[in-house]
């Protein structure tokens, strides 16, 4: 097309952006001031280029479809959720998480940074108390009531202890721990032959949050947690398998739920 | 900032990019959904610090191929220049229309190119890394769609001097 070996078709093109730099653009100019033809051409690309600005910038302006934002923060509405409480989406958190996708549902998780620190801590927490044998829990849930009064007083918000018979794990009891954003319960559960699960809970600052089921992994303790509204949950097992602990994770969030 | 913030942020320039690929706003924002669902499941795949913008286009332009060869929507012409007339004097929702149809008969990584370029005013670097292609590359693909868009938005006299 531009055959003058002194102005490249690319130097056309940048010239009719404005990105050429200074230093060519007089020789351009020179160049066009002979050629009409390739003058109307850099018009016309400068035209198209104003029509396609005209024509599309407005959307810009336009108001963002909730359904759009909802997929951009990859969250569901809640009754999705609730309706399909095994759907799995795993994050891309940092270096802890490994992915994959149940039952082919539509991502759901609304990524919370901290949340994956809270996964951290519930795994850490898991393996430093889940082999005690002696002394596993500081309340035992011979004083179930009096463990989950304190327990709420000290969290500021209401926490229960969910009843997990149907999974085969009963309350051994619970205990208080320092969280990074203030203090944590810890339930523990055990089943007739010893495998155990531990139910890490925490206030949520902003009360409204919720993210759908994630999974995560620390060494050999798998973290099925989640957020709603004001509290935040991880159940944390070396011992159950990742569908015995989504089952049970499962069981707790309906249970929880008001 | 976290990738959720960071893609709601990005949405209306998804939207508009989308407007230019697709046409109609509602078929527009089912590509924006399906970039969205599309860019978690393959989070994976971006780099962490490279450009998510440049990463969320190469996106949407491959669900965005994908989407129209399976539904054989459009029969992209790439030797032949379709006839579409100027009409540019009926008024801007003629204008917009043969844009919008214009825009879709490029070749497709010919237009990836100039709606990067024209739209999102990326530099041609930024156009070469996020697709992959050498800047020689952006060049030409940017030079032949805007020849091929000219001769279908402003009509035969344009198309004498493209067609070679």
């Amino acid at each position: 097309m531009t055959t003058d070996p002194q102005v490249s078709d690319a130097e056309l093109q940048a010239y009719a952006d404005e990105r050429l730099p200074q230093e060519r653009r007089a020789a351009v100019e020179a160049w066009l001031a002979t050629r009409p033809e390739e003058t109307e051409r850099v018009a016309d690309y400068r035209r198209l280029g104003a029509a396609m600005r005209a024509a599309y910038d407005p959307v810009l302006g336009e108001p963002v479809p909730p359904a759009l934002e909802r997929a951009a923060r990859r969250q569901a509405k809640r009754r999705n959720f609730a309706a399909a409480a095994g759907w799995v989406v795993l994050g891309f958190a940092a270096g802890a998480l490994a992915g994959w996708q149940l039952h082919g549902s539509r991502p759901v998780v609304a990524p919370a940074a901290d949340a994956g620190l809270m996964a951290r801590r519930a795994a850490i927490a898991h393996a430093t108390y889940s082999p005690e044998v002696r002394h596993p829990v500081e309340v035992g849930a011979d004083q179930e009531q009096h463990l989950v009064a304190w327990l709420s007083k000290r969290l500021g918000v209401k926490v229960r202890a969910p009843k997990l018979e149907e999974a085969g794990l009963a309350l051994v009891g619970g205990r208080l721990l320092p969280g990074e954003s203030g203090p944590v319960a810890h339930f523990m559960y055990q089943t007739n032959n010893g495998r155990r699960l531990t139910m890490y809970v925490r206030a949520e600052p902003s009360k409204n949050r919720e993210t759908a089921f994630r999974y995560s992994r620390e060494n050999n303790v798998g973290v099925f947690y989640w957020i709603d509204r004001d509290s935040g949950y991880a159940i944390a097992s070396a011992d159950l398998n990742r569908e015995e602990l989504l089952r049970v994770a499962t069981l707790v969030y309906k249970q929880l739920e008001p | 900032m976290n990738e959720a913030e960071h893609l709601v942020e990005l949405i209306p320039r998804l939207r508009r990019y989308a407007r230019a690929l697709a046409g109609d706003r509602a078929t527009a924002d089912d590509l924006v959904q399906d970039t969205l669902e599309r860019a978690w499941s393959k989070l994976h795949l971006y780099r962490r610090g490279t450009d998510l913008r440049a990463w969320l286009f190469t996106v949407m332009h491959n669900v965005h191929v994908n989407r129209v060869r399976s539904a054989r929507a459009t029969d992209p012409l790439d030797d032949e220049m379709p006839e579409l007339a100027s009409r540019a004097s009926q008024g801007d929702a003629l204008v917009l229309r043969d844009l919008d149809r214009s825009i879709a008969r490029l070749p497709d990584e010919q237009r990836a190119v100039l709606l990067l370029v024209a739209l999102e005013e990326m530099s041609y670097e930024e156009v070469a890394r996020s697709l992959g292609i050498p800047i020689g590359t952006v060049m030409s693909r940017l030079s032949r769609a805007r020849d091929k868009l000219r001769a279908m938005m402003f009509g035969a006299a344009a198309k004498l001097k493209v067609v070679k």
